[in-house]
């Protein structure tokens, strides 16, 4: 039996389809991540699966338990981090933690082993207000406050949003410590690099899962050569790949622009026409799981 | 699980003692209300310079006058000439000027044996300021008469504020106004607020049921209110002098259930509002206006056109001020008003079903 | 006029005992892209309030567009354009409605107003929704006109503050291929950004670590310095080093 098991569920809010028939298993000690931008679902699927919302179709097991049937065993069992800071900024940083303790009917001392990795890290600041912590530290506050309970299963929503890169990567590393304790993860980003950091992925978009499986296993569903170009003026560049022949799609890419090759496409005229251009290099290079995003979109 | 319930009380008690200034506001407001309902207003009648013009100084004029210059509200400021009354008023010199008719003995002596005459006295007086204008002419007219022909002639309205201090008046209408003002202002915002930062979506996403929550929500903002009540009844009954008669114990009661009408009333409007400024305005249009307009604080109930006398009735506040009014300025016992208690009962017991039938641990 | 549009020297923000932005200079030249890149509380976004007009250095000079950042700031609001993620358009109104607005804003003229509309919305392939609402628009559209609203009154710089937050890939590059046409045509852009990979579009990047400029070059030259394979590695690199949070 899965950690959450996710059986065609949708949700619509008047018109808009937030959730379009999603299906998918997440095992038993999974880290596991939805990938995509704002306007996704993911939200909404959190939400379902948190039970704070009800689906219209479709269902959802999360640690055995029906979503609708058995909503309030499943909210003792899980641990939530909404997509907002949602912590009291008027209270302290332990003020904060007990409150959370008290709703779940522990004490911070019977959790504090599972959070003390993270924990420890804001404890100087104990007697901080919350609202007045840093980015990365009102984080690690939040995820303490979910771990209160020791949770079988985290659905932590866009932890990572409008976080620094450094606090970012932080951060992964504590749930990857989290993984080890046993506890099932479910996670969300709209930052795409952050993917290799899974077990395994979702990739969503408006509503639709566009492929599921390890980070790994995403990138090989990649059946096109792809390249890098660069050149000294770049967005020229980008201008006129685009109107060569067997040119799928070119896009900029980091400092290189990615140029996915169709079966006409042919190298070696290809660099023969640009030898004019000014620094002009073109390199072999791996598709990432951005390339695939892009890929799935358009189709 | 009484630990954690303790707990709650807790945070909520935080949170209020942290945001200090929305505390003394609240603190403040009834204090800053009270002085300034029982000063500003009560002095209307203070103080109002009085001139006398006769065409004969009678034994009966000189008494009525004697008793106009003996009185603290008024200062006689001599006879003058018909022609002076004008350029006095005008200057402002004086407030209100009396003319007694020439035969003011006999008129009088009449009225007494019960004919159907009225002395003629002619009340001239500055009504650029209406309401002083007003108390200022009722009071003339039972100070000039005397107690002979008094009760003939006033209604029975000013025998239990004889002195016309309006501030009585008012005390229970600021009473109404301000557990409104604390209790489901307050509580429908922070219950609100969390829904707003978020919060509220993590605990619901726990096993503590959030009636729990919100109950905990609410003592706190019961504590402050009882402070305020207090507060409230020792100024008046010390400051303004209001003679509680009928028992501070009864009014305090009433009070109490009030507030807990207030704490539902709260509640139901942090199920309909998903943000702090929509709770500010439902409170503030929603329950506010009709306290100020039809709950007889402002104007007599009976003065108003019959649909909002009707309407009147579901104005909780009409029943408790008008409860409070009759023990605490008529002097009646808690006994007397039992129908307005059972009313508010009434009322708290639907309001906070309603709410908490509409309160969903779900976020939709 | 000098290649130079933004030039700062010494440029200083102190409250209190806390300086947030201590002494940073540079110079950005007319038509680059220019990557302003920092940890969450590096001080970013109060040097980025002093360059439009918004704050008071505490001392240091700097000048944008040509107008002193200390005597001038109306002026410097006046020739710059300015987009965030939080705030960019009013949803309730439509897409022309919000354009007319913002030209109002800057003192366009009618007869301008709607030229610079109808160029625009044709730049943008979106004359066939003038008259949607914003709020009924995707994210990423709304990111995208935010963009050309920003630059209606032809600025010469346009100050980005974290412009693509949430943004899916796709939209992303179409965002910012509009930022590269806008360079090209003469533009000057400066842009805070949380994606690494954006950075490697900037022509140059700085990077602030405790209210300090640490770094400032090509996004090929800093990869070099600090022997890292990509800008990801140098931000991180820098900002592990940080003393202080938000």
């Amino acid at each position: 039996m899965g950690a959450i098991e996710i059986d065609s569920l949708s949700k619509s809010y008047g018109n808009v389809r937030a959730l379009d028939s999603v299906s998918f298993t997440v095992e038993r000690g999974e880290l596991f991540g939805l990938i995509g931008p704002d306007g996704a679902g993911k939200t909404t699927l959190f939400r379902l699966l948190t039970t704070l919302l009800n689906a219209d179709e479709g269902s959802a097991k999360v640690d055995g338990f029906d979503i609708r049937a058995d909503y309030l065993a499943i909210r003792s069992r899980v641990g939530y981090m909404p997509g907002r800071f949602s912590l009291y900024p008027d209270l302290t940083v332990e003020e904060n933690l007990n409150f959370f303790a008290a709703l779940f009917g522990v004490t911070v001392d019977e959790s504090y082993d599972l959070i003390a990795p993270i924990y420890k890290q804001i404890e100087p600041f104990r007697k901080r207000r919350a609202g007045k912590l840093s980015g990365g530290m009102k984080q690690k506050l939040a995820l303490s406050c979910a771990l209160i309970h020791r949770p079988s299963v985290l659905f932590l929503d866009e932890p990572t949003t409008g976080v620094d890169a450094v606090s970012r990567s932080e951060f992964w590393d504590m749930l990857a410590g989290l993984k080890e304790r046993g506890i099932t993860i479910l996670v969300s980003t709209p930052y795409m690099d952050e993917a290799s950091r899974c077990d395994r992925i979702a990739l969503c978009n408006e509503g639709h899962i566009l492929g599921i499986d390890t980070p790994e296993g995403i990138v090989r569903g990649f059946d096109k050569r792809l390249y890098g170009i660069s050149a000294r003026n770049m967005f020229a560049l980008l201008e006129r790949a685009r109107r060569v022949e067997g040119v799928e799609e070119c896009y900029p890419f980091g400092e290189k622009h990615h140029l996915v090759a169709s079966e006409e496409f042919d190298i070696e005229r290809f660099k023969a026409e640009f030898s004019d251009v000014e620094d002009f290099e073109i390199v072999s290079v791996a598709p990432t799981i951005e390339d695939m995003f892009i890929k799935l979109m358009k189709r | 699980m009484r630990g954690n319930f303790l707990s709650f009380v807790k945070k909520e008690s935080l949170h209020i003692l942290r945001d200090k200034r929305t505390m003394l506001v609240v603190m403040l407001i009834p204090v800053v209300l009270m002085i300034l309902f029982g000063f500003a207003i009560s002095t209307e009648v203070n103080n109002i310079n009085v001139a006398v013009v006769v065409s004969e100084r009678t034994d009966g004029i000189s008494d009525a006058v004697e008793r106009l210059a003996q009185n603290d509200y008024f200062t006689f400021k001599g006879y003058i000439s018909e022609d002076d009354i004008d350029p006095w008023l005008r200057s402002g010199k004086v407030g209100a000027v009396v003319v007694f008719a020439s035969d003011f003995d006999r008129r009088k002596e009449q009225a007494a044996q019960g004919i159907d005459t009225k002395p003629i006295i002619q009340l001239i007086v500055d009504a650029s300021n209406v309401n002083t204008a007003g108390s200022a002419t009722a009071y003339l007219q039972s100070v000039l008469l005397g107690s002979a022909s008094q009760q003939a002639m006033f209604e029975t309205r000013m025998l239990f504020n004889p002195q016309m201090k309006s501030a009585y008046n008012f005390v229970p209408g600021i009473m109404g106004l301000i557990f409104i003002l604390v209790c489901a202002m307050m509580t429908s915002v922070s219950i609100v607020r969390e829904k707003e930062v978020g919060t509220m979506e993590v605990l619901l996403v726990s096993p503590v049921r959030p009636v729990k929550i919100i109950f905990a929500k609410m003592i706190p903002y019961f504590a402050i209110s009882c402070i305020v009540l207090v507060t409230i009844l020792l100024l008046a009954r010390y400051l303004l002098g209001v003679p509680m008669t009928g028992g501070v114990w009864g009014i305090f009661s009433l009070s109490l259930l009030y507030l807990m009408l207030s704490l539902a009333l709260g509640l139901l409007v942090s199920t309909i509002a998903t943000t702090q400024m929509a709770a500010l305005l439902i409170s503030a249009m929603v329950m506010m206006m009709p306290i100020l307009m039809l709950s007889g604080m402002l104007f007599p109930i009976e003065n108003l056109p019959k649909f909002f006398r009707v309407v009147s009735n579901i104005v909780p506040a009409r029943w408790y001020i008008d409860a409070v009014r009759k023990m605490m300025i008529q002097g009646l016992p808690i006994v007397a008003v039992w129908r307005n208690c059972v009313i508010l009962l009434a009322m708290t017991v639907a309001i906070l079903g309603v709410s908490l039938k509409k309160f969903n641990d779900k976020l939709e | 006029m000098s290649d130079i549009v933004i030039s700062v020297r010494d440029l200083t923000k102190r409250f209190g005992d806390f300086t947030a932005v201590d002494r940073i200079s540079f110079d950005v030249h007319r038509g680059e892209i220019f990557g302003f890149l920092g940890a969450n509380g590096a001080g970013k976004t109060t040097a980025m309030r002093m360059l439009c007009g918004l704050s008071y250095p505490t001392s240091g000079s700097g000048s944008v567009a040509g107008y002193d950042v200390r005597t001038e700031g109306e002026k410097i609001k006046r020739h710059i354009g300015y987009m965030s993620q939080r705030f960019s358009l009013y949803n309730d109104l439509t897409v022309g409605e919000n354009m007319r607005l913002f030209a109002g804003i800057y003192g366009l003229g009618a007869k301008q107003t709607e030229e610079r509309t109808v160029e625009l919305l044709d730049r943008l392939n979106f004359s066939s929704e003038r008259n949607t609402l914003v709020g009924s628009l995707p994210l990423g559209w709304k990111q995208k006109l935010s963009f050309a609203i920003a630059t209606i009154h032809r600025p010469e710089v346009v100050f980005l503050d974290e412009p693509t937050g949430g943004v899916d890939p796709v939209t992303r590059r179409q965002f910012w291929e509009l930022i590269y046409e806008a360079a090209e045509a003469g533009t000057t852009i400066f842009v805070t950004t949380h994606y690494m990979d954006e950075a490697e579009y900037c022509s140059r990047v700085s990077i602030m670590v405790d209210g300090e400029v640490r770094a400032l070059d090509t996004p090929a030259r800093l990869k070099q310095q600090f022997s890292a394979e990509s800008m990801d590695e140098v931000f991180s690199t820098l900002a592990r080093g940080a003393q202080r949070g938000e």
